[in-house]
Formats: structure tokens, C-alpha cells, sequence
């Protein structure tokens, strides 16, 4: 929609140049989608436009993947297949598409959405966050003064709508590290609707092929990451569940019951905990949900249902 | 740096917030359209460099220096042929109802691949059609065969025993007239006028009540004025005294007078408080901004329950119930229904098994892709012009005329093409205040509703809560039926009496039942108003009653069809709700109540076998799987008149031109009409051109509502048809001196004692003789005859997770006979979707502060491509002694039956019964483990 209350665009990068009443303008899905009150009572009147910003939107090294903040969902997408990537044993690719299909956006959206601008809405169904925070990236946030600090992206966002960065400081880019993404992994997510906005989003990961890092997003305000030395069994997996998520903390909105996304937790928490347990590539795992992650498509019976479903 | 659209360098500069679609909308490009302007529902999108984007988040100065194509460039953007394939496609399929998502649909469609056209479900989750249900859509984007094959001669699907079309006549798969122009984007909605016919336009915006309840003391407007652009601000202070309803119906009586254009009391949070009119929407967002208002807080009830109660807080405790047609405003009821048939007493007592349930039903909304719009100006005689986004154009200029003081003659409505109705157009809601500042202002002004504005201040479907108690004997008889009923009509009476009395009508009527009680109240509350809403009051009872129906059925153990069939009126059997006589006017004009439930009953069957064929039968120890059905009745016309007047006319060209009043908003009633007058003039729809919804053009039509389009109006012009054919053989037979009988009328020409004439040439004839080849035709909406729907549901329930699959989806449908089976199953289809949107997904969401808080569409989910199943449809083969040609109604009812399938087909997998709606996955996950049926955690991985 129009923002009628912008009086100008600036095309920056430096933070210096922020004022009150000012908006980092990535892609502007979110910015032109909720209109000049878009962050609260005060309207805003200037646009501060990362559009020329120049930033590679993906840098890949050994050390990992440097994703910018403009770099968009579509770039995103074509990430794994794609030249920069080949070569790399990074199993952890996998997730980039289901957690792309995740957004309740088109993919036209994606044409213009950028990772940057999800994370920073930081709504607890934003699909770039579970990613970034399900393999530990960290955010590169550039302060006014030329400063810059780095936060892991599972605490970047603070809860529904909240997030860390003071005003006028910037999203510069996110790093996800090699080791995760050298990781087996395994994806789950329910929605209220097929292929709606998430209620419920975990992600889980090897790491070094023995311990397991869960990552529970959509279901709760904030993101929330279980660590655990080796793979817990199905109780103590359950019991540290409850010590991390108090029942306050699960999300309550038209999206989802929270009785619902806390057994939802538990149950897709099991699922993954049951899929990395089996050796790789093991069938006859449970998927709940509405998609597949990529890695394990299959002319299983449930999907041709699946298809059957749609118009 | 420039912008290039459609190959040509605009020299208009965006503003700094400007969004991409205002900004080519404001160079002409009006095939852009608004549905949400945030992004969520495709009709707005373009390509940038060959890219599709949403452009109403599309920051305009990121188009600089690129090229935009849009919906009007797109075929010479492919390589400047007159349609690109998909417009081809989409013409071809009738892939579209009110057209108002078409070049959206378009133009992301046209960048598909064969991969993307493989998987529609994704691909079109970012275009959202409120209508078609999508079937016809992902036939036009994939080119498959529609259904019917529109290259085959008539459809099959229309009963047997029913005609064999004529080409362009009763029966065939006409296509829309409009076709080309929805899918080319050139098509005229509401605010599709060229701006060279608007100098001097003026923007309205609202300034909206922040509480649910509140006095306003005082409105500063000083600031506001000073803003640079902005004209006026209009307040109550401004406003006329009278009281009146945003309900339009033929009589306005029918709704309670308890409503002002702008009133000094506001009653809900969302109410007007104040207009301001600018140059710009900036400037009159500025000036709203700047108003500052001094509100004295009012005690505020949400709950009708509540509203109820002694000393409860009274929302129009000011009113003079019999000056204002309230029924008790000293308990906030607006409208009581109180009546007993027989004694469910002794229904009771006669009971082998009793069910007791409530039943609620939520607050949906519309969601018309077209917000409601309307441009008010005063022409050079000084008569009040309105261009709005009505389903009743005539009723509203009533409407104007009662609240300004002004002869009808003075004002002059006219509908464009509409984009949705489904009863949200049935209401005055912009036409009012346009009409106000430009009869004071003296230029023309415009108010659009934003998405938000649409889900928090203009009207829903009546929230009920319905106590049923029913009684069944083991031999199958429905012994009692007991309702106690609680409909929830917000801050205003608009519709509320009728929706409850509609309500309580052919939901109960449909079944014999000697002992029948309803004790029902319309309630006001400090919430959001309801309003008409497709199927008017029934698609809550049915759910209710349905959902009964299924519950009594395994009370006593009987399939709950066989219960029904031994309960359902069957022909003859007196119709009876709440009055001891059936009404009047409502006769069988034909009967295919059991044809429906038969066609369900075996495609059901079919269905189940299909799936077992293919070994699809077993989900897995997860998956429940049940089936359901449930059926409904309605008038195929509303009650107490509804008038329509037609005017078709021999243009000089050999053409036919009819004149019409009734609305189109996707209902597809132009071409009913345009195939009815060319049944009756021997000719194809083609040469007939329909004109509607202007009040200039006939005298009076009460309105595109109580699904009125084919059998009121269309009866009008078929009355009107058939008199011309009659008056073009009788001047015929005059000049050639010979006898009426042997002219008769075929195609383009009339055949006199074997030799053709051009119908051109007799008209250039009677144009000489002085004789005008025009006949009128009228209709008043009575008698009245019956129609059903009956819907069935295969389902898997998922025990761990609550989620549902729809494994089948069929509905059978007495439509009469069927004037355009292609088009008529699109409403079935459309109905279908809208139904499962509000059984699965839909909510409207106040909170305790009486706040809509599902103000988006992405907090307000309606059914998305990957939402709704394909269904199939069947006809039964009936005639009707009433409708045109046989024709009945058939656009709000295949919506009532859908809630309670799915209900009782959830039940028959599962053992719950869930009695709210909608039934979303998680609200279906706690009600399967409150029951015990969700398995333990441990046990999720055998």
C-alpha cells in the first residue's frame, strides 16, 4: 500500500544517517505491506534504502555461507544445485527449500523479500529464522558510528515482533557456519491450512554426526535451541523440552492453539529425534505435515493423496 | 530514471511512499487491481523486467529504470499478438467469476513453466480467488478440458431428461459476454474510470471510533483544515438526522432505523466518526490524523449472551422501539421469534434418543476481492451521479433519496462490473457519505475501503449460538426438534431480523417433524455489524441441524441418509418452521431432494471404491477416514416482493439489446439472461448485449440478492423476450400481409411463409413505419418454489496432529433446469470453497475490547489454491413450474450444506462431535485428545 507518510527515500547504508521516524527499506514486502504505522502509533517518514547497497547476497566460503541481508528469498532458493555450492558436502542445504516453502508468501513475493527483512520482523513464524537460527548463524548488526557486533541469530529475536536491534542499528548479513552445515538434518512443520504460515517449525541437526541441536520456531514467541550431548532418548528428549519452553512461551494467535503447538513440539521434537537416530536415508519414517523436506521425496502413498487434495 | 510500462516511457515521477500499483493505476493502467494492498492476494500483479511482484508492495522508485508490463501489455510483451495463450486459456475455460483476480491469475500464470504448472498448489498460493473455487482456474493456467469439454455440443451433465441446448440458448455453455475484457484487464470496476472523467476528484477518508462504546463530546477540526490539500470534514454535526439501516431490502422496513451517516454515539470500535475530504488520500490521511476528538467512554457489552442480561449495558437504549423498529431496545433485542408446533413435550416423551448439543457458528467475513467503493458527483443539472460496488443499485439510490431529501429522478446509480458480492453489497456503506460531500461540495468524490477497514467496520455473517435439542424414535422418526437461538448482530440491526427469521425458515421446513420449537433472538452488541452473508441466516442453522440430523441417525443406530430420506419433505408434504401454515407463495414448482441425495449416497460409494482400486484406501495407523453427508433447502426467492423490470429492444443492426437491473458481480446472470431472451427470439446469446445495473435504464429492480438474478430477473427478460418475439412476428406478419403464425424468428432473420428476412432490414422497416420493435417485462418474486443442495465428504483425520485431508468432495444440486451447466456448476463450485473456508480456516477475531484483531488476510486465512479439493458436481434432473424456462436458484445455497458434511464426516471418522466452527486442525487435535483418541507420545513411531 502507499506509504503517504514517507517524504523521502534515502539511498544509504550507514547508520549514522538514521533518525526517528526512519525504516531500513530492503525488499519492502513487510514495509509496504503493513503501511506507515508498520512499527507502531508514530508514522514514518523516511525510507532508508538498502536497494543499491551492492552487497553480494551470497558469499560462499570454507568457512561457511555469508548470506547479506538484501540477499533475496528467491536468491536464496536457487542456492543449493547451484555452481556456488557444488562440490560442498553440506548436507544441511536441504533445509533451504522447505524453510523457503515454509513463508506463506508466493514466490513472487520472494522476488523482492529478503532474508534481512524476515529475520528483522522477527514474527515467530518467519521461515529465515528458523533457518539462520537452526544452524547457528550469526548476525553481523552495524551500529551508528561505524561499530558493528555479531549475535547469534537464536537470540536475535526476542519474542513476537521483538528483536535486539537498538534503533538505527542494521542487519548487515548473516553467517551460517560450515560445521552446521555440514550436518545431517532433519525438517518438520504443521500449518493450520496446506501450505500456510507456520504453526509449528523444528528444525533438527547432527552435529558431527552424534549430537543433537534442536530448533523450535513458529510454535514459540522466540526461537528456542536444545543442545544435547549425543541423541537423548525419547524422555529425557521430552523432559528438556519442558524445562525450556514454560507453557507461556508458546505462541498464541489465530495461527495456532498453544495446547496445540506445545504437543506439536513434542511430537515433531520425536520425529526428527526418531529420523536422525536411524541411519540416513532410512524409509518408513512418519512425516507429519503438509510437505516433504526435498531429501526425502518419494512416491509414498500420503503424497499422491496429497495431490489428490489440491484443486 | 525513468519507468518504463508496457513499452512506453512514463514521464511521471513516483512519490517517495508510493506503491508500484497506485503508481500505475495513476498512468492508466486500471487492469491493476486492488484486493489487499499488502501483498497477500496476487490481483495487483505485474512484471518487472519479466519478473511477476506483488506491486502493491512493490516500492515504485525501485521501478526506475526497468520495464513494467502489466495485464494490458502482456499479450504485445509476448510478441504483440491480440491475446497471450493464458488469456486465451482463461477465456477458453471461463476461468473466472467476478474477473476481479483475473489479470492477476494472468500474469503470474503466464510466467509458468511446465514444472510450475505441475504443481499449482505452491505456485498459485499468492493468488487468491474468492469465487471459482479454482477448478476452472487450473484448467485455463494447464489448457485442460473444462467441464464440460466446451468444444462439445451441450454438457451431459444436466440430467437426462432435460433438453438438448441450441447453440447460444437454454442449456448451453455460453461463455461470460465480458470474457474478453476481464481476462484483457479492460473490464470496468467500481474505480476503473479514466481520470480525464474525474477532474477535480476529492478523496474521503474515514477517522474511526477507537472504542467500542463511546459519546463524542467534541471533534476539534482546525488542524485538520489547515493541512494543506485538505477541503472538508464532515461530522454528525453535518450529518442528517435520519435513521436509517445499511440493510437494503425491497421494503426498508424489513430492518430496524437505528443508523446514522455520521452519529454523535458510536457503538462499535471501527464506527465513522468523522470524513475528510482532500485533493489527495495523503492529504485526507493527514487531515483524519490531525482531527482531535474528545470521547466520553460508554460501558460496552460484546457477548449477546451478555447483552441479555438485566442491566446489562444497552447499545441503543436511546431508541423508540416502535419509531425505530426494535423489538425491545431496553434489552438489546432487535428482533424475537417465539413459536411451538405440536409440543416437544410430548416429541420428547415419544424419543427413543435424545441429542442436546450447542452449536455456534462464527463471525465470517466476505472477503469480495473488491472493496466497497463509490465516486458521488454533481453533474451540470445538478444530479447526484454515484458510481458504487452494489448488488443493489436501485435499493441504495432508495436509500440516498430517504436520507437527503431527494426525488429519484435526482439520482442516478450506477454498478460497474463487481467485483464480489456474497451479500456484503447489500448494504449502503461508502454510497452515503460520498453522496453527502459531493452534494455539499459540489465535486466528485471518492471513498475506498482499505482490507483492513473491510474486516473491522462494514459487516460479517451473524455469529449464532443455537441450543438444539432433538428427539428420534428407533423406528426413524424425527420426533422433536427444539431450538433455542442467539444470533449476534453487533452494534447494528442491519439484516439482524432477517437473517434469524431467514435462519429459522428452510433449515427447519425441510423435514416433517410434527413437534417443532424455536424460541430465537437477534442481539445487539458493541462489535463489528453482521450483515447479509451468502445464505442469508441458513448456513447456520444447517450446520446445527445437519449436524443433528447425523447425531439422532447414530442414536438409533440408522445410516444417516436413510434417516434423512424418512424425515426430508417429499412433494406435497406442507413445509413448516415456525407458523402452524406453510407460506402462501411457496409452492414445489419441482422437487429433486432425493435425486441429490441419491447422486451423493453413489458417488460417495464410488469414491470409496476408487480409492481402493488404486490401494489408497489405508493412510496409515494415523489417519482416520470417515464420510458424511448433509442436505438443504431454500426459497428459490426471497419473501414479501422482489421486483425486477427488464426492457429488451431490436437494435437497428438485427441485434438485440436488454436492458436489465439486476447487478453482475461474478454470478453470471448477463449471460442467463442474454441465453433466456435468445431462447425466446430463436437466436444466440451473442446478439443479444446485455446492459445492467443503472438505475437510468429500467424502472426498478429490487437487487442482486436471496440469489434473484435468474428467477426474478431473469423471468423479466424473459417476459420482455418473449413479447418482442411476438410484436417482431406480428409487424412481420403486417407488412407482408400475411398471418403471425407463419413468421417465425430464426437467428438473424425472420423466416415469413418460408422466405428469411434480415431482422436489420424489418428493423430499418419499422424505424420507417414509426414503430419501436421493444417490449417490456416484469416480475414480482412471487410464487416461489424450493431448490436443494445436498453435499457429501470423504475425510482422513490425522489422530496425532488434527490435520485434515479431504478425500472427496462431491455435491448434487436441484437446479432446475439448468440454463448454463458450465457456469452453474462454477457457483456450486465457488460455494463449495467458501464454505470450506468457513468450516476450516475462517474467523473473524474481536477481542475483549470489542478490537477486530484479524485485520489482514494473512491473519484472516480464506482457501487457497492448495486448499480446496476438486468436487465433483451432479444435477438433478428436475423442472421447475416457476423459475424461467424451468430454471431455479442456485448461487448462496450449495454454500449451506458444506459445514455440517465435513462436521459429520469428522464425526463418522472419529467418534467427536465438534460444534463450533470452523473445525481447524487444532482445534480438532484438543477435541480428539479430550475424547482419548490421540495416542501417546511413545507410541508415534511404531
Amino acid at each position: 500500500m502507499d506509504m503517504n507518510t514517507i517524504e523521502a527515500v534515502v539511498r544509504t547504508t550507514d547508520p549514522a544517517q538514521w533518525r526517528d521516524g526512519d525504516a531500513w527499506l530492503a525488499g519492502g514486502t513487510v514495509l509496504f505491506s503493513y503501511g506507515s504505522y508498520a512499527f507502531g502509533p508514530e508514522p514514518l517518514k523516511r525510507l532508508l534504502d538498502l536497494g543499491e547497497a551492492g552487497w553480494e547476497p551470497v558469499t560462499v566460503t570454507d568457512d561457511g555461507i555469508e548470506l547479506a541481508a538484501t540477499c533475496t528469498i528467491a536468491q536464496l532458493y536457487s542456492l543449493p544445485g547451484s555452481p556456488e555450492v557444488s562440490g560442498r558436502t553440506w548436507p544441511a542445504l536441504d533445509l533451504v527449500r522447505p524453510c523457503c516453502d515454509s513463508f506463506v508468501a508466493s514466490f513472487k513475493v520472494w522476488n523482492m523479500s529478503t532474508v534481512g527483512g524476515n529475520v528483522c520482523t522477527s514474527l515467530p513464524a518467519g521461515p529465515m529464522i528458523s533457518l539462520c537460527a537452526g544452524l547457528d548463524g550469526t548476525a553481523t548488526i552495524l551500529a551508528p558510528g561505524g561499530t558493528s557486533r555479531t549475535v547469534p541469530v537464536a537470540e536475535f529475536v526476542t519474542g513476537d515482533a521483538q528483536n535486539c536491534l537498538a534503533p538505527g542499528e542494521l542487519l548487515r548479513s548473516i553467517h551460517l557456519p560450515a560445521s552446521a552445515l555440514s550436518s545431517r538434518v532433519a525438517f518438520r512443520r504443521l500449518s493450520l491450512s496446506n501450505l500456510g504460515r507456520s504453526g509449528v517449525l523444528l528444525i533438527g541437526r547432527l552435529d558431527g554426526g552424534t549430537s543433537l541441536v534442536l530448533t523450535v520456531t513458529a510454535a514459540t514467541k522466540r526461537p528456542v535451541q536444545l543442545r544435547f550431548d549425543g541423541l537423548p532418548d525419547a524422555d529425557r528428549l521430552a523432559e528438556s523440552i519442558g524445562a525450556a519452553i514454560p507453557t507461556d512461551l508458546y505462541h498464541d494467535d489465530i495461527h495456532g492453539l498453544p495446547a496445540w503447538r506445545r504437543d506439536m513440539t513434542y511430537r515433531l521434537a520425536e520425529e526428527i529425534r526418531a529420523e536422525l537416530t536411524a541411519p540416513a536415508g532410512e524409509t518408513g519414517l512418519r512425516v507429519s505435515g503438509d510437505f516433504w523436506p526435498p531429501a526425502h521425496r518419494g512416491t509414498d502413498a500420503r503424497q499422491i493423496s496429497a495431490q489428490q487434495e489440491g484443486a | 530514471m525513468a519507468i518504463e510500462i508496457n513499452g512506453t516511457v512514463s514521464d511521471a515521477e513516483p512519490r517517495p511512499g508510493q506503491c508500484l500499483r497506485t503508481f500505475l493505476r495513476e498512468q492508466g493502467n486500471t487492469g491493476v487491481k486492488k484486493g489487499c494492498d499488502g501483498g497477500d492476494c496476487g490481483a495487483c500483479t505485474v512484471h518487472v523486467d519479466g519478473t511477476p511482484v506483488h506491486s502493491c508492495i512493490y516500492p515504485a522508485v525501485r521501478a526506475e529504470g526497468h520495464a513494467v508490463t502489466t495485464i494490458e501489455g502482456l499479450a504485445s510483451a509476448a510478441g504483440g499478438t491480440e491475446l497471450h495463450p493464458v488469456q486465451e486459456q482463461f477465456m477458453q475455460r471461463q476461468g473466472f467469476q467476478c474477473g476481479f483476480c483475473t489479470a492477476g491469475m494472468v500474469m503470474t500464470a503466464a510466467t509458468f513453466d511446465d514444472e510450475q504448472k505441475e504443481n499449482l498448489p505452491r505456485n498459485l498460493k499468492g493468488n487468491l480467488c474468492r469465487c471459482t473455487g479454482y477448478r476452472a482456474i487450473a484448467d485455463a493456467v494447464c489448457g485442460d478440458a473444462g467441464h464440460p469439454d466446451p468444444a462439445g455440443q451441450g454438457s451431459g451433465i444436466a440430467g437426462p431428461g432435460q433438453p438438448d441446448p441450441e447453440p447460444g440458448q437454454l442449456g448451453d455453455d455460453v461463455p461470460a459476454p465480458a470474457s474478453r475484457a476481464v481476462v484483457t484487464g479492460a473490464a470496468r470496476y467500481t474505480l476503473d474510470v479514466p481520470a480525464d472523467q474525474l477532474q477535480g476528484l476529492l478523496h474521503l477518508k474515514i477517522l474511526r471510533s477507537p472504542h467500542a462504546h463511546a459519546r463524542v463530546l467534541s471533534i476539534d477540526t482546525e488542524a485538520a483544515l489547515k493541512i494543506p490539500g485538505v477541503v472538508a470534514v464532515f461530522t454528525s454535526r453535518d450529518a442528517p438526522e435520519q435513521l436509517f439501516s445499511t440493510a437494503q431490502h425491497e421494503l426498508f422496513t424489513d430492518d430496524p432505523d437505528d443508523t446514522r451517516v455520521l452519529d454523535d454515539i458510536v457503538r462499535f470500535r471501527g464506527q465513522r466518526v468523522a470524513a475528510v475530504v482532500a485533493e489527495t488520500v495523503a492529504a485526507a490521511e493527514a487531515g483524519v490524523r490531525a482531527l482531535r476528538v474528545e470521547y466520553q467512554e460508554l460501558p460496552a457489552v460484546f457477548s449477546p449472551q451478555d447483552a441479555l442480561l438485566p442491566g446489562a449495558p444497552l447499545v441503543h437504549g436511546d431508541k423508540d422501539a416502535t419509531g425505530s423498529r426494535i423489538s425491545r431496545p431496553d434489552r438489546n433485542v432487535v428482533a424475537e421469534l417465539h413459536s411451538e408446533l405440536g409440543s416437544v413435550a410430548e416429541g420428547f416423551a415419544a424419543a427413543d434418543f435424545i441429542h442436546e448439543q450447542t452449536y455456534r457458528t462464527q463471525r465470517v467475513q466476505h472477503v469480495a476481492l473488491e472493496t466497497h467503493a463509490a465516486i458521488a458527483s454533481v453533474d451540470a443539472e445538478g444530479r447526484l451521479q454515484v458510481r458504487t460496488s452494489s448488488q443493489v443499485p436501485f435499493l441504495v439510490r432508495r436509500t440516498l433519496c430517504r436520507l437527503y431529501g431527494l426525488d429519484e429522478d435526482q439520482v442516478h446509480l450506477v454498478a460497474g462490473r463487481v467485483g464480489g458480492g456474497f451479500g456484503g453489497k447489500q448494504e449502503v456503506l461508502t454510497e452515503d457519505l460520498v453522496a453527502l460531500a459531493a452534494l455539499k461540495l459540489k465535486r466528485p468524490v471518492q471513498l475506498e475501503l482499505t482490507r483492513t477497514e473491510q474486516f473491522t467496520a462494514t459487516t460479517t455473517r451473524h455469529p449464532f449460538t443455537i441450543k438444539l435439542k432433538a428427539g428420534a424414535a428407533k423406528d426413524g422418526t424425527l420426533t422433536a426438534l427444539e431450538l433455542d437461538v442467539v444470533t449476534n448482530t453487533g452494534a447494528y440491526g442491519n439484516h439482524g431480523p432477517g437473517v434469524m427469521f431467514h435462519g429459522c425458515g428452510e433449515s427447519l421446513a425441510v423435514y416433517n417433524c410434527a413437534n417443532k420449537k424455536v424460541d430465537a433472538h437477534s442481539v445487539y452488541t458493541n462489535t463489528v455489524p453482521a450483515g447479509a452473508f451468502r445464505g442469508y441466516g441458513l448456513s447456520q442453522m444447517i450446520f446445527a441441524i445437519e449436524s443433528a440430523m447425523d447425531e439422532l441417525a447414530a442414536g438409533i443406530g440408522m445410516d444417516p441418509l436413510e434417516f434423512r430420506r424418512r424425515n426430508m419433505v417429499r412433494e406435497g408434504d406442507r413445509m413448516l418452521s415456525t407458523q402452524p401454515d406453510p407460506e402462501e407463495d411457496v409452492h414445489y414448482g419441482s422437487y429433486g431432494l432425493d435425486q441429490c441425495l441419491d447422486l451423493v449416497r453413489d458417488a460417495l460409494d464410488r469414491g470409496k471404491e476408487r480409492y481402493r482400486d488404486a490401494g489408497l484406501d489405508d493412510l496409515g495407523p494415523d489417519w482416520m477416514v470417515g464420510d458424511g453427508a448433509a442436505l438443504s433447502m431454500i426459497d428459490t426467492v426471497p419473501p414479501r416482493g422482489h421486483f425486477a423490470h427488464s426492457h429488451v429492444r431490436l437494435l437497428p443492426d438485427g441485434t438485440y439489446q436488454a436492458d436489465v437491473g439486476t447487478a453482475e458481480f461474478g454470478n453470471g446472470t448477463t449471460t442467463v439472461h442474454a441465453q433466456l431472451a435468445a431462447t425466446a427470439l430463436s437466436t444466440e446469446a451473442s446478439k443479444v448485449v446485455v446492459r445492467q445495473s443503472d438505475t437510468d435504464l429500467v424502472e426498478h429492480d429490487t437487487g442482486a440478492f436471496g440469489s434473484a438474478g435468474t428467477v426474478v430477473a431473469g423471468k423479466a427478460t424473459l417476459a420482455a423476450a418473449e413479447e418482442l418475439a411476438v410484436r417482431i412476428r406480428a409487424f412481420a406478419a403486417g407488412i407482408r400481409q400475411t398471418q403471425a403464425s407463419a413468421c417465425v424468428l430464426d437467428g438473424d432473420a425472420v423466416v415469413i411463409d418460408g422466405t428469411p428476412v434480415s431482422l436489420a432490414e424489418l428493423a430499418q422497416q419499422a424505424a420507417e413505419a414509426g414503430v419501436e420493435l421493444a417490449a417490456e417485462g416484469r416480475w414480482g418474486g412471487t410464487p416461489r418454489s424450493v431448490a436443494f443442495n445436498v453435499h457429501g465428504f470423504r475425510v482422513a483425520v490425522n489422530r496425532g496432529t488434527g490435520e485434515l485431508k479431504i478425500l472427496q468432495s462431491v455435491q448434487a444440486a436441484d437446479a432446475g433446469v439448468v440454463v448454463n451447466p458450465r457456469q452453474c456448476r462454477g457457483q456450486i463450485e465457488g460455494g463449495i470453497a467458501q464454505a470450506i473456508g468457513a468450516a476450516l480456516y475462517e474467523e473473524v477475531v474481536v477481542d475483549d475490547a470489542g478490537k477486530v484483531t484479524t485485520d489482514i488476510l494473512r491473519q484472516y486465512h480464506i482457501p487457497t489454491f492448495a486448499d480446496v479439493p476438486r468436487s465433483e458436481v451432479y444435477f438433478a434432473d428436475t423442472n421447475d413450474k416457476m423459475g424461467p424456462l424451468g430454471a431455479k436458484s442456485m448461487s448462496e445455497s450449495p454454500f449451506n450444506p458444506v459445514a455440517p458434511a465435513l462436521a459429520n464426516a469428522i464425526r463418522n471418522a472419529t467418534g467427536v462431535r465438534f460444534a463450533s466452527l470452523p473445525i481447524a486442525r487444532d482445534r480438532i487435535y484438543v477435541g480428539l485428545k479430550e475424547a482419548g483418541l490421540v495416542p501417546k507420545l511413545e507410541h508415534v513411531l511404531s
